[in-house]
């Protein structure tokens, strides 16, 4: 991709010299010279009247990926467990598959974990690519990047989708970079276009305010990392191959070593498994405020959480936070105490099923997302609501 | 040792409102911030700098105020900064920002480590990390909670997974993203924050043609990923504001709860 003057045509003008955003253009012997710092923006070639100035850069077209088939999912697995987002994708591909028609395949990556291929096709693989190496045990990024590089550009593949935790969020932005392709990360909604048949892929930006549709035209495969707990995981009884790739890893070239795993062996918080939430917002004032909501869960047999500011002012550890960058709940009821409703705290929430909520200001946005709205003070209304509850018990 | 931090300025998306009417954003108004996280880069880079006689090279791309962000990280005790500038580099998605950024870190050399917030508040991809690292062809740790000690050719670190941690050991050079557990930043000091703004002040402006970049290569010509359409998330609720003392509300509440069988 160049631009260069063809002397013959030269005037000497230096309009070009002028248009230049680089410093780029020099006079030589009275005609222009293109610097090597030149960019190929094209300004001079737009003000050139003697079309003395050329390029052989092309437009932008669409390249022709009809021979890049199937849809792969990237089976997250720990110490030998899947992780339930590598099936709920699963479901999802088989979704896409059926509308593009081509297959689905998942990438199990580890050591001994041939095992769990089964539980793949289970779910939808027609194929599993397995590959073992004690080197791949523990994830490690540059050591899963190099399998899953050579398995891309073997296999051709259309679509690749990966679960948007820990280790998704570190895997494919790597994988994506290495061979050459388009992300688009945290997903919430994957379709694909009718007229041009690509993945049509919709997330939350502007921390959540806006939903933003994106499509990757110019790269494959097309990749995406999809949110957990947003698609559906579907079980059905079906046939797949395994495929064995051989793993070639050399240990000093991967760069990081894992010295210790440690399993936080606190009482872990499921946020995602409880039927109810009670959560608190800046509304709460301290952490006593937290202790009045703590025992309101309680009553409803639910879990506590809170907004961003709670963990920030420390009255809920980081496992409790809800929201854009905390996690997405959805309950069947969701008590919001004190809490404003900004978007990114919504972001986390919004499917509930039900929402209640409880805040001094009547104009605070998280009336708007909830079904019942009471203004008040949560100090008195939360145990008012405490003790109406205990006297419904007896 | 050479520590470069990416930084980038964004506006302060906790402040942005939706228009009710239009669906569209109100950026009116909203200040332009550095990036939380990459607030706690900074002040990461600024500790190590002072325990291992380094110095801190902030890198930020941005239209010209972003020159603001390099400003606040020299407050902060960043020794240099260099702000990516030119029309060129606008809608840029993360795969053509990471190649500026790629061709602007080899450009600026010599780095031991490369430290970076791990994810921006208006983007939300978290992907700029990983695919700088991939371009340099660098080991990489994301979620970095703790940076244990440097020895040597390596650094030891926590990273944060869902359940628990990993300690990790990484070859050096290196790209770290961080995340807010890891520290708390410090505040600019008034007298750096002046001497940023003077004009001897060590922050250069760089273009494409300084970084050797093609204008194909950048913004929205170079990316490989573009935005369909934007709109605004559905809020379908129909919301029920119960009137009444706390007694009254309150029992009408619990009253609709056991209707939808929820107690």
């Amino acid at each position: 991709m160049t631009v260069w003057v063809e002397v013959d045509l030269c005037s000497g003008c230096k309009r070009c010299l002028k248009a230049c955003p680089y410093g780029a253009v020099e006079m030589k012997e009275g005609k222009a010279l293109i610097l090597e710092r030149c960019t190929s923006c094209g300004a001079c070639l737009q003000v050139c009247k003697e079309k003395a100035i050329q390029t052989d850069v092309e437009p932008r077209t669409v390249p022709d990926f009809s021979d890049r088939k199937g849809i792969w999912v990237f089976a997250e697995q720990r110490g030998g467990q899947l992780h339930q987002v590598s099936l709920e994708l699963m479901g999802k591909a088989r979704e896409l598959g059926t509308f593009l028609g081509q297959e689905i395949s998942a990438l199990l990556l580890g050591e001994n974990v041939a095992g769990l291929s089964e539980i793949l096709i289970e779910h939808g693989a027609d194929q599993v690519f397995l590959a073992e190496h004690s080197a791949l045990k523990d994830y490690r990024t540059t050591a899963y990047t190099k399998v899953i590089e050579e398995l891309v550009k073997e296999y051709r593949p259309n679509i690749l989708l990966m679960g948007a935790t820990h280790i998704g969020r570190d895997l494919a932005p790597r994988v994506s970079r290495r061979v050459g392709v388009g992300l688009t990360a945290d997903c919430t909604e994957l379709s694909i276009d009718p007229q041009e048949q690509i993945l049509l892929q919709t997330r939350p930006a502007f921390g959540g305010n806006v939903m933003a549709t994106i499509a990757n035209r110019y790269s494959r495969p097309q990749m995406a990392t999809v949110r957990p707990g947003v698609m559906e995981a579907v079980a059905k009884r079906g046939k797949g191959n395994i495929v064995r790739h051989s793993v070639l890893l050399v240990e000093g070239e991967i760069g990081t070593r894992i010295l210790e795993l440690v399993k936080e062996k606190k009482k872990k918080v499921n946020l995602t498994a409880a039927k109810v939430i009670v959560a608190g917002g800046r509304g709460a004032g301290d952490a006593g405020g937290f202790r009045v909501l703590e025992e309101l869960a309680a009553m409803f047999g639910g879990e506590v959480a809170g907004t961003r500011v709670a963990v920030e002012e420390g009255w809920i550890p980081p496992e409790r936070q809800v929201g854009q960058t905390g996690q997405s709940v959805r309950p069947e009821l969701y008590v919001a105490c004190g809490i404003s409703g900004a978007i990114q705290h919504r972001a986390g929430m919004m499917n509930s099923r039900y929402i209640v909520a409880v805040n001094k200001d009547a104009r605070a946005p998280i009336f708007q997302v909830a079904d019942w709205g009471l203004v008040g003070d949560l100090h008195e209304l939360v145990p008012e609501m405490i003790e109406q509850l205990k006297r419904q018990k007896v | 040792m050479k520590i470069v931090v990416l930084v980038k300025q964004v506006p302060n998306t906790t402040e942005v409102k939706l228009d009710p009417k239009t669906g569209n954003l109100i950026r009116e108004g909203v200040e332009s911030i550095v990036n939380p996280d990459d607030r706690h880069a900074l002040e990461a880079a600024v500790r190590l700098k002072q325990d291992h006689h380094g110095k801190v090279v902030a890198l930020s791309m941005g239209p010209s105020q972003a020159i603001d962000a390099l400003s606040e990280a020299m407050g902060m005790g960043a020794d240099e900064g260099i702000l990516l500038t030119d029309r060129a580099f606008a809608g840029a998605d993360t795969w053509a920002t990471s190649s500026t950024l790629g061709k602007a870190v080899e450009k600026i050399g010599e780095y031991d480590l490369i430290i970076c917030g791990r994810q921006a508040i208006d983007g939300d991809t978290a992907q700029i990390g990983p695919q700088v690292a991939e371009y340099l062809n660098i080991p990489q740790v994301t979620y970095v909670f703790e940076i244990e000690e440097i020895k040597g050719k390596h650094v030891l670190v926590k990273r944060r997974l869902e359940d628990g941690f990993e300690r990790v050991e990484v070859d050096l050079p290196a790209l770290l993203t961080v995340i807010g557990e890891l520290n708390r930043p410090r505040y600019p000091r008034i007298d750096r924050l002046i001497d940023s703004c003077r004009e001897k002040a060590p922050i250069k402006i760089w273009n494409a043609a300084d970084i050797g970049v093609q204008t194909s290569e950048v913004g929205l010509e170079g990316s490989l990923t573009h935005v369909m359409k934007t709109f605004a998330p559905k809020l379908e609720r129909k919301t029920e504001m119960l009137q009444g003392d706390a007694k009254n509300t309150v029992s009408t509440l619990l009253g609709k709860l056991k209707e939808k069988k929820l107690i």
